[in-house]
């Protein structure tokens, strides 16, 4: 055997040992499937914003056929529920802080009154500030409720507004979230799994005897770098299932697509992950810096808040998270059907972080010392 | 006669395993410690030493039998024993970020020692470790040999009524180990301590009033180490080696007839041996012809090979032998094998490898010796590429280790001191590995895994991390061997193993010599550079001698001529001193 055939033949045995390795550990076999399967339905289901059952009080000093209405009007809607029908203004307090409800209406005692004079009547909703996306929900649920009750009375004003959200007509916080999971969660256990694999072998003894091997540094890191990029495109591939077929969220875009970006971007995950192997001298380190990395990468990807409200220091530091392009390419694609075209700035932060890390891990393999 | 210590009768240990199933660790047995005595405990590694130890201590409950420690049942009430006793386990917990007195005062502080006491015993324990210069510097950076002192220093801050100690000797440097054996013994001396240890080493044992010999959970004999030696009488001697014959080839061929001989090891150019005493002088004669025999003085070490050797075969019949074939690729073309020159190693400030030159031939064993610490590790690493050099001239199989890393690479074998290979996979999948790694062809792999498979008769399809430790380090060997190197590297192969597997072990070593494999190894057993060609020795990173085992034992002079370990010392201390009185002047 010669050159190039060589080269891949012995790229291969590594590859292939990497692969026997996971696969014969039952507790890293667990690890392949149960997580991610557990994780997307978790988010799924848990992390939203919707408004289900918010629980709201009433402190209703008007007591009129007009608050009646309104009131009636708010229950109909099935996102709210009266816990509370306060007597006075000194229960308010108490009832926010307890927690127990998340906004308070209030109708004062000359609310009817005014109604009936064709003045102004203010109402007022005291909301729990501490929950500010879902109270901001409610605040604008509440708004419209009252808009429509204005409107029943004849007194529309002269400028309506007509909202569509596009790619996502009903709002629904899932549908954001959760194409960003199939880059996100497959980023974490990607991640995890690469800074374990040099790590591991350091801390038992096996990366010398890979060393003193004719493998040469590009094939080590191929041999470790391939087999986490497959679990890192299994990962999503179960998650993007979930997404796909159990909460029916609907893909616009090419699969063919959404496939080659969660390559390149696995492929940086993996060039960091490798990294941290790389300088890590035993699990335990290699899990530590794993840990202290993963927050402020999903803080800084724009899985949560948007990229453009940061700070401009923490907006510049976003351009080297390939979280925050994968998760743009992720969710454009899912979501809006975007080609090639439209993502394509994305790949550039991405493939500039591969071209970093790799190479610095293979050179770290060698001249780490121990 | 007084009260025994320790007295243990029927005493037993099992241990679950989840993969192994039930494992024996000490089996029904019985022994009693006299007090004021240094009384050891010696056995191979897996004996069951640290076990027992960690009973005595109160550590671990016995599952069977009975057992009292200074008159009190330590089952019962292991608190009480351990406000009395003084334990030192074989990894002593220091703490690597405290100075040397910080560990000292936090060990009072633990053991609730007066302070009005203290200063008395600190001053008594530095002089004794000879470590009063050193009390300022973390425990961290000491060397194995002081951090073991200072272990014992610990270990003695108070003054306990028996004193324990869990092979405090294993990973010293010969003169570390010989400081902490004058301070036991002087404390026996001047203070009447009743003191049992564990070791694996006879010479050790020789010093003990009293010997427990253990193997496999059980004590084979116990008595006074000169009343074990009798077993040995008249059945030692000396076979006197040719000059320009290596003794290991005379080793080989008695070993190897163990119908006639019990053990053969390489002593000072000639072979010591203990033959069986049913043998025949004529059958030995036609085994060694020509070469002169001679009776010695009979050792400890010669009745603990006969135990041994007598258990080994009552429990599992002959052991089998390793032999090999083909392994070795012959093309002598007469130039060294490895060339060294001028190589340099620093780390930071700090060099470990000073300006080192050195040749190794073609089918050589080649020893490198030194303390902990001498920077051998170092050059040994650098030798098989897994560390750069700072600068030099570094040449192995013929190609330079600069420029051609990879090629080098392809023709050395390597085995590691602890075992590293893929515990998780089987044995035939490791070779698979290795032998794709380093680039054999299907073909050639299949032949080579059968081949390898054969010579160190070992189930391709056991996983390898379950493997008993004699067997992982075969299967380290053929992983080593697989690709037929030329040269094969062995980083302190034989620690850990019992004397028997070492036997075994050399045996495969020296015929892979004789198939032209040069071999370069690491020990810190020095009786194992017996078996070499030739030795280097290292220390502060500079070579300190390098010549054949008779060549450095005549550099030693007087002090060395007896045997490898006091001619080592005698040649480090000599270094030292010197080194002291260049720096001093």
């Amino acid at each position: 055997m010669h050159g190039a055939a060589l080269y891949l033949a012995q790229t291969f045995a590594l590859i292939r040992k990497e692969m026997l390795s996971l696969l014969k550990d039952p507790s890293s076999r667990a690890l392949l499937v149960a997580p991610a399967l557990m994780q997307a339905l978790l988010f799924g289901y848990g992390a939203t914003y919707e408004l289900t059952h918010a629980p709201y009080a009433v402190l209703d000093q008007s007591n009129s056929a007009a608050s009646r209405d309104i009131l009636a009007r708010v229950e109909s809607t099935g996102v709210f529920r009266q816990i509370a029908a306060l007597g006075n203004s000194t229960q308010i307090a108490g009832s926010i802080d307890s927690g127990d409800a998340l906004l308070v209406l209030v109708f004062p005692p000359d609310f009817a009154s005014r109604l009936a004079a064709g003045e102004d009547a203010p109402m007022q909703v005291i909301l729990d500030g501490r929950n500010s996306a879902t109270a901001g929900a409610a605040a604008a649920q509440v708004g419209s409720i009252v808009g429509a009750y204005n409107q029943s009375l004849g007194a529309s004003s002269p400028v309506r507004i007509v909202r569509r959200a596009w790619f996502n007509p009903n709002y629904e916080s899932r549908w954001n979230l959760m194409p960003a999971m199939i880059a996100s969660l497959s980023m974490l256990q990607t991640l995890m799994l690469a800074a374990l694999s040099v790590a591991r072998e350091r801390e038992q003894g096996t990366f010398d005897q890979l060393l003193v091997t004719p493998l040469t540094p590009s094939q080590i890191l191929i041999g470790k770098a391939l087999p986490s990029i497959l679990v890192g495109l299994l990962q999503s591939t179960i998650i993007f299932l979930v997404i796909l077929y159990w909460f029916r969220i609907p893909m616009a875009g090419s699969v063919w697509l959404l496939y080659f970006g969660l390559l390149v971007f696995t492929t940086a995950s993996v060039g960091i992950g490798l990294s941290i192997s790389a300088v890590s001298l035993s699990m335990q380190q290699a899990m530590l810096y794993t840990f202290m990395l993963v927050m402020p990468l999903m803080l800084l990807s724009g899985l949560l808040t948007p990229v453009r409200n940061m700070p401009d220091v923490l907006e510049a530091a976003t351009w080297a998270n390939p979280l925050r392009f994968g998760i743009d390419i992720v969710r454009r694609v899912y979501l809006e059907g975007a080609s090639f075209a439209d993502v394509a700035p994305n790949f550039i932060p991405l493939v500039v972080v591969t071209a970093v890390t790799l190479p610095l891990a293979a050179w770290l393999f060698r001249n780490r010392l121990s | 006669m007084t009260d025994p210590v320790v007295a243990a009768e029927g005493l037993s240990k099992v241990f679950r395993d989840d993969n192994l199933g039930y494992v024996t660790a000490i089996d029904a047995l019985t022994l009693n410690v006299r007090p004021g005595e240094l009384t050891a405990l010696v056995g191979p590694d897996g004996a069951g030493k640290t076990t027992l130890m960690r009973m005595f201590a109160g550590l671990m409950k016995p599952d069977g039998g009975s057992l009292s420690v200074l008159g009190i049942d330590v089952v019962r009430d292991p608190q009480q024993v351990q406000d009395r006793i003084s334990y030192m386990p074989q990894r002593f917990g220091l703490y690597e970020d405290l100075s040397v007195m910080e560990n000292l005062d936090l060990y009072a502080d633990l053991h609730g020692v007066p302070h009005e006491e203290r200063r008395e015993r600190y001053a008594r324990m530095l002089e004794m470790t000879d470590m009063a210069r050193f009390t300022a510097r973390p425990a961290g950076k000491l060397s194995g040999g002081m951090k073991q002192k200072l272990g014992l220093a610990c270990t003695l801050v108070r003054s306990p009524e028996l004193l324990l100690l869990d092979e405090p000797s294993v990973g010293v440097d010969p003169l570390s180990r010989r400081d902490l054996w004058k301070i036991v013994q002087q404390l026996v001396e001047d203070e009447g301590l009743s003191v049992v240890l564990s070791t694996s080493y006879s010479d050790e044992a020789e010093r003990c009033a009293r010997v427990h010999v253990m193997h496999g959970g059980r004590v084979l004999e116990s008595g006074q180490p000169g009343a074990i030696r009798e077993r040995a009488r008249g059945l030692t001697f000396t076979a006197a080696t040719p000059d320009g014959t290596p003794a290991r080839n005379v080793q080989a061929r008695l070993i190897d007839a163990s119908a006639l001989i019990i053990d053969a090891v390489p002593q000072g150019g000639n072979v010591r041996y203990i033959r069986r005493p049913d043998a025949d002088e004529r059958e030995i004669e036609a085994l060694i012809p020509g070469i002169a025999r001679e009776r010695r003085v009979e050792e400890l070490e010669d009745a603990f090979m006969m135990l041994l050797r007598e258990h080994e075969e009552a429990a599992s019949g002959a052991a089998p032998s390793m032999k090999t074939t083909e392994n070795g690729i012959r093309h002598d073309d007469g130039k060294p094998v490895i060339q060294v020159r001028d190589l340099v190693r620093k780390f930071g400030d700090f060099t470990a490898v000073a300006s080192t030159s050195f040749a190794v031939e073609r089918g050589e064993i080649f020893g490198l010796l030194g303390p902990n610490g001498a920077g051998k590790t170092t050059t040994f690493r650098m030798l098989c590429g897994l560390l750069p050099a700072t600068s030099g001239h570094l040449e192995v199989a013929g190609r330079d280790l600069r420029t051609a890393r990879a090629r080098a690479r392809a023709r050395i074998g390597y085995v590691s001191q602890k075992f590293a290979l893929y515990g998780n996979l089987s044995v035939r999948e490791n070779l698979q590995f290795f032998g794709g790694a380093y680039g054999l062809g299907q073909r050639a792999l299949r032949e080579r895994i059968a081949a390898m498979v054969a010579q160190f008769n070992l189930d391709p399809s056991a996983i390898s991390g379950l493997l008993p430790a004699g067997y992982r380090q075969r299967l380290a060997m053929a992983t080593g061997l697989l690709h037929q190197p030329e040269i094969l590297f062995l980083d302190e192969p034989t620690s850990g193993i019992d004397p028997l597997a070492r036997r075994a072990f050399w045996r495969t070593i020296t015929a892979l010599a004789q198939d032209g494999v040069t071999i370069v190894i690491t020990t810190h057993f020095m009786e194992e550079a017996e078996y070499c060609d030739r030795i280097a020795i290292q220390d502060a990173g500079e070579m300190l001698a390098i010549g054949t085992p008779r060549e450095i034992r005549e550099l030693a002079g007087q002090a060395g001529a007896r045997d490898m370990n006091s001619a080592f010392i005698a040649i480090v201390e000599d270094s030292r001193d010197r080194r002291g009185t260049r720096v001093a002047a």
